[in-house]
C-alpha cells in the first residue's frame, strides 16, 4: 500500500527528530561522563575516539559493553548512573566522533621513524620490535590523539600510563635493580629491567626501595626542535595495530 | 644434582633472577605434553611416594573468565605461562602466583564455536609465546611483557574454524592444528616460521579431489571433511616426523552423503616436519558416524616388540580401542578394546582395520551404542612412565543414544546432521587405566568417575590426576593406590604439570574451576 506524501514525509521528519534527539542526548551524556578523560574525543588524556576504528570496541555490542562495564586493568571504569538506554546513547555519540574528521598531523611520518628508531625504540616496542620499559606502541595511533601523543612526549609525568610505575631496588648485597614494577606485596617485588629479564627479590633482602611515583620513567623530550617533534608524531599515528 | 638443587633453593629463597632460558633437564614444563614424545611425564624426584601424603596448596590464581578453562601450562625458569579462555595469556611467578604480565586480546562478535570459548596452551621458543586464538590467528608475543610481535590469520573464523590447541615447536618453525569439526571446514596441520609468522606449509587433512584419498569421500563431500586437528600432538626428532591424531569426518551423525573410509578423519597421520609431507597414516575409525575424534596425544616410545626393538607408537583411542603401531612404517602391531563398546566386531582385521558391527549406526528413531559421544577418552592427556613402563589414560564408560538428522551445509552453521544424548537410566563411570602397551591390557585400574582431568607421571614414583568431583589425587604409580588427595572445589577440564618453581623446589600445578592451583612440600607453615 502506498502511503501519501504528506504522510510519508512526516514520518521522515518524525524519525529525523528522533535521531538528532537522540545524538544531542548522548552528546549531552558524554560531556558529563566522559569527557573529563576523553576531552572533545581527540584532546583528551584518554583513549583517542575520533577514529573509525576502536582496538576494544571493534562492534557496536563491544562499544556499549565497555561502556558499561569498562576494561578490567586500565583506568576507563564502569559506568556509574546511566541507563542501557543512555549507554546507547552514548555509543551512538561516539560512534559519531568516529565518523569526524581526525587531525591533521604536519609531519613526515618517514622520519618520525627514523627518529622513533634512534630515541624511543630501546623503550618501546612497535609493530613487534623495541623494548620493553614503556608500553607497546604498535596501535597507538588508533589509542590516542596527536594532541595526546605531543603531550607525553613533551610532559610524560603528566600522564602515567597504569602498570607502568618505575622502581630502584637496592639490595641488601648491594645489587641495585631499576625497572618497571610489576608486582608487590609484602614479601616480594617483581621488577622487569631494560634487558627484559624479570627479577623476583625478597622483601628481607631489600635495602630500600625508591618510587618514580608520578614521575614516569620517560625522559622529557621537550627539547627536541618542533619539526622532529611533529615527525614523531606522524609516524605514531601511522602506527594503527595493522 | 645436589649443588644444582642447593644453589636453586638459595636462590629461591632470597634473590631470584628468574631467567628465560631452559634450565636443566626436567627443571621447566616447556611443551605441552613436557617432552615432544608426548609423555606428560616429569623426571623431578622431590616429591615421592613417601611424602606425597604432605602436599599442600602453596598458591592459586583464578583467571579473568568464566568459560571452560582447559589449559595446560607452560613453566620456563621459574615463570608460568597460562592460556585463559578464550585465548588470552598470563605469565605467573611461580613462588607467588603472582601476575607478571597478561596478553588480554580483543575478539570479534560471534565467532562460531563447537564446544566452549577454550583454549589448551601455549608454546615457548627463545623469548617468544605462541598462541592459537579463538578467531583462528597464530600469534607470537614477547615472553618478558605480552607485548605482540606479531599476529597472523590462519584461516577464516566465519567457516567456523578455531584454534583450540597449544601449537608444537619443531626446530624453527611453530605447529599449529585446526578446530571446527562441527562445522564442516576442512581440516589442517600447519607450520610457521616461528621468527616471522609466515606460513611454511599446510597440510589438508581432506585431500583435493583427484587427490590419493579422495576416492574415499562421494560426491562433493571433501569439501566439508572436517578431521580436524584439535588436540597437540607429539614428534620424534630422530626421525624427524610429526605424529597427529585427527577428528571425526563432517558431518558428525550422518554418513550417507559421505559413503567411503573418509580419509584422513579419525587417523594417525605422520608427516615429515619440515615440509610437511605425508609419510604414511593409519586410519583407527573408517566412516566414523559417533563423532570418534582421535585427537587423542600419541606417545612415542622405542621398546622390544616381542624381541625385537622398535619404535613404537601408543595410542589410547576415543573408539575404545587400545593402539601399538611402528612409527617408522605405520604397521599395525596391536589392537584392543579397552573400554566396552558395542559399534565394532572385537576382533580388528590383521592390519588393524575396525568392522562396523551392523544396526550401530544412527536413526532418526536412536540408537543405542556404546561409548557415548564423550568416547572412551577424549581430549584428557595421557602419560607415560618411563620407569613402569606404563601408559596411563583417564577413561570413561558410558552409552549413549544417537540420532541422525537434516545435513544441509551452510558456512559458519552447525554441521553435524544429529545429535546424542546419554543412554537413559545409566550413570557414566571411569577411572585411570594403567596399559601396559606390550598387552593393550590395564595393570591396574583406579575409579575417579567420568573425570576431565589429564594424567602425569612423576620420577618420584606417581601419577596425578584428578577426580570427576575436582578432588586432585597422587596415586602409586605402580600399584594405582591413592597416596594423596585435595579437594580444589571445581571440576578439572585440563591437565597437571610438574616443574621447579622459582623456589627452587618441586611444584605440581592443574587448572581446577577457573584457577589454576600450584600444590608443594612446604618447609615451614604458610604465612598468615
Amino acid at each position: 500500500m502506498r502511503l501519501p506524501a504528506t504522510f510519508r514525509r512526516l514520518i521522515l521528519l518524525t524519525i529525523a527528530c528522533a535521531s538528532v534527539t537522540f545524538a544531542q542526548q548522548g552528546e549531552r551524556l558524554y560531556k558529563f561522563h566522559c569527557a573529563f578523560c576523553h576531552g572533545k574525543g581527540d584532546d583528551g588524556m584518554a583513549a583517542n575516539l575520533v577514529s573509525p576504528k576502536l582496538p576494544h570496541a571493534p562492534s557496536d555490542a563491544a562499544l556499549i559493553n565497555i561502556i558499561k562495564n569498562g576494561i578490567p586493568g586500565s583506568d576507563m571504569p564502569a559506568s556509574l548512573g546511566m541507563t542501557d538506554a543512555e549507554i546507547r546513547q552514548v555509543a551512538t555519540y561516539v560512534r559519531a566522533l568516529g565518523r569526524s574528521a581526525p587531525q591533521k598531523v604536519p609531519g613526515d611520518a618517514t622520519k618520525g621513524q627514523a627518529a622513533f628508531d634512534k630515541s624511543c625504540r630501546s623503550c618501546h616496542m612497535a609493530k613487534g620490535n623495541g623494548g620493553v620499559m614503556g608500553p607497546d606502541l604498535s596501535d597507538i595511533g588508533l589509542r590516542r590523539s596527536p594532541t595526546n601523543l605531543k603531550n607525553s612526549i613533551v610532559e610524560p609525568d603528566a600522564n602515567i600510563v597504569a602498570g607502568w610505575s618505575g622502581v630502584t631496588v637496592k639490595t641488601k648485597d648491594g645489587k641495585s635493580v631499576r625497572g618497571i614494577k610489576l608486582n608487590e606485596d609484602m614479601l616480594t617485588i617483581h621488577v622487569r629491567t631494560a634487558d627484559g629479564k624479570i627479577q623476583s627479590i625478597a622483601k628481607s633482602q631489600t635495602a630500600s626501595i625508591e618510587r618514580a611515583g608520578a614521575k614516569s620513567t620517560m625522559p622529557s623530550f621537550k627539547q627536541l626542535p618542533a619539526a622532529d617533534l611533529d615527525n614523531v608524531i606522524a609516524y605514531l599515528f601511522t602506527l594503527r595495530g595493522e | 644434582m645436589k649443588i644444582l638443587k642447593t644453589s636453586l633453593i638459595f636462590a629461591g629463597a632470597c634473590f631470584a633472577h628468574i631467567a628465560l632460558y631452559a634450565q636443566a633437564p626436567g627443571t621447566d614444563w616447556i611443551n605441552y605434553q613436557g617432552n615432544v614424545e608426548g609423555f606428560r611425564f616429569s623426571p623431578l624426584t622431590q616429591v615421592t611416594k613417601a611424602n606425597a601424603g604432605r602436599l599442600q596448596p602453596l598458591w592459586s590464581y583464578q583467571i579473568d573468565h568464566t568459560d571452560k578453562f582447559e589449559a595446560s601450562p607452560i613453566v620456563r625458569g621459574g615463570i608460568m605461562y597460562i592460556s585463559e579462555p578464550p585465548s588470552d595469556v598470563t605469565a605467573l611467578e611461580t613462588r607467588s602466583g603472582k601476575v607478571l604480565w597478561k596478553y588480554r586480546r580483543v575478539y570479534p562478535d560471534n565467532i562460531p564455536t563447537c564446544c566452549g570459548r577454550v583454549n589448551r596452551g601455549v608454546a615457548i621458543l627463545g623469548d617468544r609465546i605462541y598462541i592459537g586464538t579463538l578467531d583462528a590467528h597464530l600469534v607470537a608475543l614477547d615472553a618478558s611483557s605480552g607485548n605482540v610481535v606479531w599476529d597472523v590469520e590462519v584461516a577464516d573464523f566465519h567457516k567456523g574454524y578455531t584454534s583450540t590447541a597449544a601449537p608444537m615447536i619443531v626446530k624453527d618453525k611453530v605447529i599449529i592444528g585446526s578446530a571446527g569439526g562441527e562445522f564442516g571446514v576442512r581440516g589442517y596441520l600447519a607450520a610457521y616460521d616461528a621468527k616471522t609468522g609466515k606460513q611454511a606449509w599446510r597440510f589438508w587433512t581432506v585431500p583435493n579431489a583427484g587427490e590419493p584419498g579422495s576416492e574415499t569421500w562421494t560426491g562433493q563431500s571433501l569439501k566439508t571433511g572436517s578431521a580436524t586437528t584439535w588436540v597437540t600432538g607429539s614428534y620424534d626428532p630422530a626421525l624427524n616426523t610429526l605424529y597427529w591424531g585427527t577428528g571425526n569426518p563432517g558431518p558428525d551423525w550422518k554418513g550417507t552423503s559421505r559413503l567411503g573410509d573418509n580419509l584422513y578423519s579419525d587417523s594417525l597421520i605422520a608427516l615429515d616436519a619440515d615440509t610437511g609431507k605425508l609419510k604414511w597414516h593409519f586410519q583407527f575409525t573408517p566412516h566414523d558416524v559417533l563423532d570418534l575424534d582421535a585427537t587423542q596425544t600419541p606417545i612415542l616410545v622405542d621398546a622390544n616388540w616381542k624381541g625385537k626393538p622398535r619404535k613404537l607408537l601408543l595410542f589410547a583411542n576415543r573408539n575404545c580401542f587400545y593402539y601399538v603401531l611402528d612409527r617408522t612404517t605405520g604397521e599395525y602391531l596391536l589392537g584392543k578394546e579397552y573400554v566396552r563398546q558395542t559399534w565394532a566386531e572385537p576382533n580388528l582385521s590383521d592390519k588393524g582395520k575396525a568392522t562396523w558391527r551392523p544396526n550401530t549406526q544412527p536413526t532418526e528413531q536412536g540408537t543405542v551404542v556404546y561409548p557415548n559421544s564423550p568416547g572412551a577418552t577424549n581430549y584428557q592427556a595421557p602419560a607415560y612412565s618411563p620407569n613402569t613402563k606404563l601408559h596411563y589414560v583417564m577413561t570413561r564408560d558410558e552409552g549413549g543414544v544417537f540420532y541422525s538428522g537434516d545435513d544441509t551445509y551452510k558456512a559458519g552453521s552447525w554441521f553435524l546432521a544429529g545429535r546424542f544424548v546419554s543412554k537413559p537410566g545409566e550413570e557414566a563411570t571411569g577411572g585411570v587405566k594403567a596399559m601396559d602397551p606390550m598387552t593393550g591390557t590395564p595393570k591396574w585400574t583406579f575409579e575417579t568417575g567420568p573425570s576431565w582431568s589429564g594424567v602425569l607421571a612423576t620420577g618420584g614414583g606417581l601419577v596425578f590426576t584428578a577426580m570427576a568431583d575436582g578432588d586432585m589425587i597422587a596415586l602409586d604409580d605402580s600399584t594405582g593406590k591413592l597416596l594423596w588427595r585435595y579437594p580444589m572445589g571445581g571440576k578439572v577440564n585440563a591437565d597437571p604439570i610438574s616443574y621447579i618453581g622459582a623456589d627452587g623446589k618441586q611444584q605440581i600445578a592443574i587448572a581446577s574451576g577457573h584457577a589454576i592451583f600450584a600444590f608443594g612440600l612446604r618447609d615451614t607453615p604458610p604465612i598468615n
